[in-house]
This record gives structure tokens, C-alpha cells and sequence, in this order.
């Protein structure tokens, strides 16, 4: 069974602005947040049935909620994020001490090298991609290579909105891959195409993507996708996935919707 | 440190130069820089803002996880022109090589360099000194660098040119030397493989020296810099018959600059004299009777009169080479050798002292031309930036392997008689004898 980290949002607020979706005018109903993502997690354990682990969350720490940050895993090692604001540094020691306490070979990279985890890093069994330019440097790709020893495909996020990489690109299993080409340059939409052929790349429509449609977990067949993107759901159920929308505007607040708030442990 | 005006002759170009090629910078990328497209990006990008690149060690990964690395020299017109480009490509992973300023020493004694010290190529040179890069006066290979902190200046020197406490670039760091681009010409120097073939035909090779010796007299007439033509030869060519043609090249103005030894200026004036070379009668083309005096009879005559040049005004040398060379104000040096009969008067035994005198005529020639003379082709090559085009002439292909080998681009090797080349030369250039 599938395993997800994931941290409850009892801290959870705008307290600072580092994307352009967080405006700490534009507060977060915590009750509403709250019932999201208790929401989310009844899917994603009940529906999807995966098994879900929760961190402590800390006060003080309002993007802990978004492990895909955390980190990224393989196998038993896990390799802990260097944010690139310092906001987030902080969050750094508590997802380090949560992989170690569970016995988790803990790496970490040069100090100078940003990485944002699994929001920058995603792929298919054999190719990852990694997001840079906004949040994650690309310089840490050769040396996440060499450790996990795949191929890392670096593509730039080119528009700020778009700034992790699993705002805009969501590999799906089978190989298909849901993505906003207008996110990536030329060079970059060239790259995917030469990786993913063309009947497996589901464009998303930039209205839905703005709605987090990329955003998405994907669980052997089952996909859960933020609520409010019916092109991209009948994409993908016209492809034989089966769709869960979950509401959670609450997330988006702060620039993170279902995929954000999960890091894939095995 | 340096004589007062060390650093005067050809300061305007070697300033020039410094301004463009100060402007480059060495990054390097790697990772999956070939599929994702990274390396393509970074390259387009440097040509979109008006940069160029070379490419330098691109090695693809082996197998499809293993990163692939590029190294690449970025160069742009101006300092400014080249920290945008900077700026624009890091964030796509291109880092700039770590540099660190050169090291430098005391040199410890006279005529001695450091032990590590920093030996020359004949390729341009840049030093880093607290930060800029500076360009080095004076490129010739096999020297060291003495720099001057505190002007920011840098120039080659000769180990035995040194002076105690001269402070002498060591090491390896903070070094960099630029590689010779292929020249704009589509002559043959523009497409020169450094191949020496005693096959290979001569007469396209030829056309195009001459054409070069065209262009080169019209700038030297207009007194732009780097237009003179050095001539470096040996006595074959007034054995083998080639004096007239050179006299001919000397005195229409195609050459301004000659280096040769005791045995070529003796046998021209033997020949002016006598009518032989070393004893053989030139148009006759056998030994005449005590023929094998002439030439000590002839240095003995220059010797009496005092000079060359004298013996020229004077009208007892009246054609050949150094009458030729003595009209047309030619900057002649002649380095003696151990072999040498008399010397002539003028000719510089001392051959550091031969060294330096040539070395003082090098810098505003543009053209070399190291005909019959392994000696003194071999000594010029070697005091030759890379950049000087340079045709070497010799029947021993040993000689122009030797030059060709040295690396660059504009070495011209031609197996090939002296007399027969300069006579198709100076043909070439309208000679009607």
C-alpha cells in the first residue's frame, strides 16, 4: 500500500508572501481549512486507500502543511529540502528529524543549493523531471542524479504563478502526463515531448491550472484533483482514471492544492 | 622593475587587444544538459545577446542517467555586454569557472626565475591581477611573465633578462591563454592545416603569400601598425641563385625587416664583388681559381671600410641583398655563429645580445617569411607571437615540420628550393629580370 506524509493544518495562515498567491490580506478561514483537509485525507485513506502519515505540525510554521516540500524519497533514503526562502528554512529540521526518527538514511545537499522537494522533482519509473528557476536551483539536479541515479530532465518554470514544478506538470502512472505547456519555455516543452509522447501529454487548460488541476495525486488509476476542473477530469476519465474532486480553495491561498499537501513515502 | 619605457613599444595595440579579449569569461554546466535542451538554451542565449561561445569539452554521459558536462568560453564585446550574459545563463546552471589571481615571486637572483615560475606559449596570455584580467606584452613563447602590481601591467621576459627581485608569475592559476581563431582570410593561411608536403603544390600557396606581400606594402605605405614583413634567410639563397629575386623583393618594398648571419650578407657581397658564392663562379657555375678566398677577401674589404652600410654608400658593394637592404632603410640583424669567418662588421656575436636585438624588431610585423636556414628560421619562429602568419621555406622538411608543430594556424610549411621560391614570388609580385 502506498504511503503518504502529510501534516495537519492547525497552524496553517498567510503569515508572509513569498509566491503571487499569498496575500496576507486574503487570510485563511482555518475552520474551512481545516474540514478540507480533513476532507482530503478521508479520500485519499478511504477512496484511494493509501496509508496516510501525519506529522506534528509546529506553530510558527504555516507552509508545514505542504510536504511534497519536505523532501524526496527513494526507497529508504530521503534526501530533505533547502528552501529557498528563508521562511521555509525553518521547516527544514522538523521534516530531517521526522525522516530520521523513522529510520530514514537522512541526505541533504550543499547549503547553496536550493530544492524543494518533491514540488520540483517529479517523473515516471525511469526519467524525472526537476522544476527550477523559481524555487529550486538547478545546479542540485547532476548531484540528485548521481545519488538516486536516474535521468533528471531540468525543465524552467517560467511563470511565476507556476512556481514548483507540481503547480504545472503531474506525471500520471501508465505514463500519461498532465501538464500546462505555456508554463514552459520552447526548450522545456521540446524536452517533455521528446520524453513523453504525444497521445500520453494531456494539455491543461491554463483556467483549470490556475485551479491547481496539476496539482493533483495520482494513485495507480485513481486520481485526486482539486474541485472546479471538469475539462481536465474528463481527461482524464475519457483516459480510464478515476477522478476525486476535492475542495480546497482554502490551500490555494497560499499557492498549494492536493499534491502539495502530500510527499509520496514508497 | 622596468626600464622606463618597457612598456611603449606597440602599448596602442596591445591595448586594443586587451579590451577585447578582456571581455571572456570560462562557465561551466553540466547534468542533463543534452536532452532537456539546457545546453542548446544557454548557448542560444549567449548568441541572442549579441555573445559568442566556444564549446570546449563537452563530454555526453555514457549511459542515460549519467550527466553530461560542456565547458564554455563566453565572449563578448564589452565588459558590461559580458556580465549580462552572465547573469542570464547562471541561472540555467552555467557557473564560472573558480579563478583566482596568478602568483607571483621575487625572482631570486639575476637571470634566474622562481622555480615554479609560469613558462610562455606563443599564444595570447591574459594574467588575473586583483580581479581584472590584464593582457601580457610582448607574447612570445618559452619566456616568463614579469608583472607590475601596481600599474596593473604584465610582459614577457627572457630568464636571462631578469633582474633580482623582479616579480615573476608562478604557478598555474589565474592564467589564461586564448586560442589562435582561424583568421578571416580564405587564403592559405585561413584554411592552413600546418601540413608540410614536399607534394603538395606550390604555385596556389605562393600566389597567396604574394597577395598577402601586396596588401601588406599598401598598409606599410599608409603606416597602419602590423604591416611589416620579416625575412629570415641563409646563404642557399645566393648559392642556389635566389639573391636577384630578393634584392628585387627588398628594394620594391616588400620586405622591411631582415634576419640573417655572417655567411648570407658575406656570400651577397662576394657575389656583388667577385661574381661567385663561396668560390663558385654564380653565372658560370663552376669553382674559379681561388675562389675559395673570396669570401674571406670580401669580409675583409667590409672590415677595412668599417661597415656595410659604408661599403654600400660608398659604391664598392653596388647590387644585391645588402646594398638592397642599406638603401631601403631595412632593419637588418645579423646573428653570428661559432663557424663564422671573420665577422662582418655588425654582426652581433653575442647571441643573447643577437636574441634581444631581434626580439626588438618583432613587434608590428605581419608577415614572416623563414626562407634557407634552419638556424635562424628556428630562432625567429620561436620569438614569433601565434598570431604572425609565417611561411617557412626550406628543402629539409625537417624545418618547416618543426615551425608548422609549433601550434598555430598561419604557419605555411613549403619544401621547396630557396631560388625557386623566390623567384616565383617575387614573380608573382611583377619581377620581370
Amino acid at each position: 500500500m502506498s504511503r503518504l506524509l502529510v501534516c495537519p493544518p492547525d497552524y496553517f495562515q498567510i503569515d508572509y508572501e513569498i509566491n503571487p498567491w499569498m496575500r496576507r490580506e486574503n487570510g485563511v478561514d482555518p475552520a474551512r481549512a481545516v474540514r478540507q483537509w480533513q476532507a482530503l485525507m478521508v479520500v485519499l485513506e478511504q477512496d484511494v486507500g493509501v496509508g496516510v502519515e501525519r506529522m506534528q505540525p509546529v506553530q510558527g510554521l504555516p507552509d508545514l502543511v505542504f510536504t511534497a516540500n519536505a523532501g524526496v524519497v527513494v526507497g529508504r533514503r530521503a534526501l530533505v529540502s533547502r528552501f529557498r526562502h528563508p521562511e521555509r528554512q525553518r521547516e527544514e529540521t522538523h521534516f530531517a528529524r521526522w525522516f530520521r526518527e523513522r529510520g530514514y538514511e537522512v541526505l541533504t545537499l550543499d547549503p547553496s543549493l536550493y530544492f524543494e522537494g518533491a514540488g520540483d522533482l517529479l517523473g515516471f519509473p525511469d526519467t524525472w523531471f526537476g522544476g527550477y528557476r523559481q524555487r529550486s536551483d538547478i545546479r542540485a539536479f547532476p548531484k540528485l542524479s548521481e545519488i538516486f541515479e536516474r535521468e533528471i530532465i531540468p525543465l524552467e518554470l517560467i511563470d511565476s504563478r507556476f512556481y514548483h514544478l507540481d503547480t504545472c506538470f503531474c506525471p500520471l502512472s501508465g505514463g500519461d502526463l498532465l501538464y500546462l505547456p505555456s508554463a514552459f519555455d520552447s526548450y522545456g516543452r521540446a524536452a517533455i515531448a521528446e520524453r513523453v509522447p504525444e497521445d500520453r501529454r494531456l494539455a491543461v487548460p491554463e483556467e483549470e491550472a490556475l485551479r491547481f488541476a496539476c496539482n493533483a495525486v495520482c494513485v495507480g488509476k485513481q486520481v485526486v484533483i482539486p474541485a472546479g476542473c471538469p475539462f481536465t477530469t474528463k481527461l482524464l476519465e475519457d483516459r480510464g482514471y478515476r477522478t476525486h474532486s476535492v475542495q480546497l480553495d482554502e490551500f490555494m491561498k497560499s499557492g498549494g492544492a492536493a499534491k502539495c499537501l502530500t510527499l509520496a513515502l514508497d | 622593475m622596468f626600464p622606463p619605457d618597457a612598456f611603449r613599444s606597440g602599448a596602442g595595440t596591445s591595448r586594443e587587444r586587451s579590451v577585447m579579449t578582456a571581455s571572456q569569461e570560462t562557465v561551466f554546466l553540466q547534468g542533463h544538459i543534452i536532452d532537456s535542451l539546457i545546453l542548446a538554451k544557454v548557448l542560444d542565449t549567449i548568441l541572442m545577446m549579441g555573445g559568442t561561445f566556444d564549446l570546449q569539452d563537452v563530454t555526453i554521459g555514457a549511459t542515460r542517467e549519467a550527466p553530461s558536462q560542456a565547458r564554455i568560453v563566453v565572449r563578448a564585446s564589452s565588459g558590461r555586454l559580458l556580465a549580462e550574459i552572465l547573469r542570464a545563463i547562471q541561472p540555467h546552471g552555467a557557473a564560472i569557472e573558480r579563478e583566482a589571481d596568478c602568483r607571483f615571486e621575487p625572482a631570486p637572483a639575476t637571470g634566474v626565475f622562481p622555480e615554479q615560475f609560469y613558462a610562455t606559449t606563443h599564444l595570447s596570455t591574459q594574467i588575473r591581477l586583483d580581479g581584472e584580467w590584464v593582457e601580457v606584452e610582448g607574447m612570445e613563447m618559452d619566456l616568463g611573465i614579469c608583472v607590475d602590481p601596481a600599474k596593473a601591467r604584465a610582459r614577457t621576459v627572457p630568464m636571462g633578462a631578469v633582474a633580482a627581485g623582479d616579480l615573476i608569475v608562478t604557478g598555474r592559476e589565474g592564467i589564461r591563454v586564448t586560442p589562435l581563431a582561424r583568421p578571416v582570410e580564405r587564403d592559405v593561411f585561413g584554411f592552413m592545416e600546418s601540413v608540410v608536403s614536399s607534394e603538395r603544390p606550390h604555385h596556389p600557396v605562393i600566389a597567396d603569400i604574394a597577395q598577402r606581400m601586396q596588401k601588406l606594402r599598401e598598409w606599410h605605405r599608409q603606416g597602419r601598425a602590423g604591416a611589416k614583413v620579416l625575412f629570415a634567410g641563409g646563404p642557399a639563397i645566393v648559392h642556389a641563385g635566389g639573391r636577384e629575386a630578393l634584392a628585387w623583393l627588398i628594394e620594391s618594398g616588400y620586405i622591411q625587416v631582415l634576419f640573417c648571419g655572417n655567411a648570407l650578407a658575406a656570400h651577397d657581397m662576394e657575389a656583388a664583388l667577385y661574381g661567385t658564392s663561396l668560390g663558385y663562379g654564380l653565372t658560370a657555375g663552376r669553382s674559379v681559381p681561388h675562389g675559395h678566398e673570396h669570401h674571406l677577401r670580401t669580409i675583409n674589404r667590409i672590415r677595412t671600410i668599417g661597415s656595410i652600410e659604408q661599403a654600400v654608400r660608398s659604391g664598392v658593394i653596388t647590387g644585391g641583398i645588402m646594398a638592397a637592404c642599406v638603401r631601403c632603410d631595412v632593419k637588418l640583424v645579423m646573428a653570428g655563429t661559432i663557424r663564422d669567418d671573420g665577422p662582418l662588421p655588425g654582426v652581433l656575436t653575442d647571441s643573447m645580445a643577437a636574441q634581444q636585438a631581434m626580439r626588438a624588431e618583432i613587434p608590428g610585423v605581419g608577415l614572416a617569411l623563414l626562407v634557407a636556414s634552419t638556424l635562424h628560421a628556428i630562432a625567429t619562429g620561436n620569438l614569433l607571437p601565434a598570431t604572425v602568419p609565417t611561411v617557412c621555406v626550406d628543402v629539409n622538411p625537417a624545418v618547416p615540420t618543426k615551425l608548422a608543430d609549433r601550434g598555430s594556424f598561419q604557419a605555411v610549411g613549403l619544401v621547396m628550393d630557396a631560388a625557386s621560391f623566390l623567384t616565383e614570388l617575387a614573380r608573382e609580385l611583377g619581377w620581370r629580370p
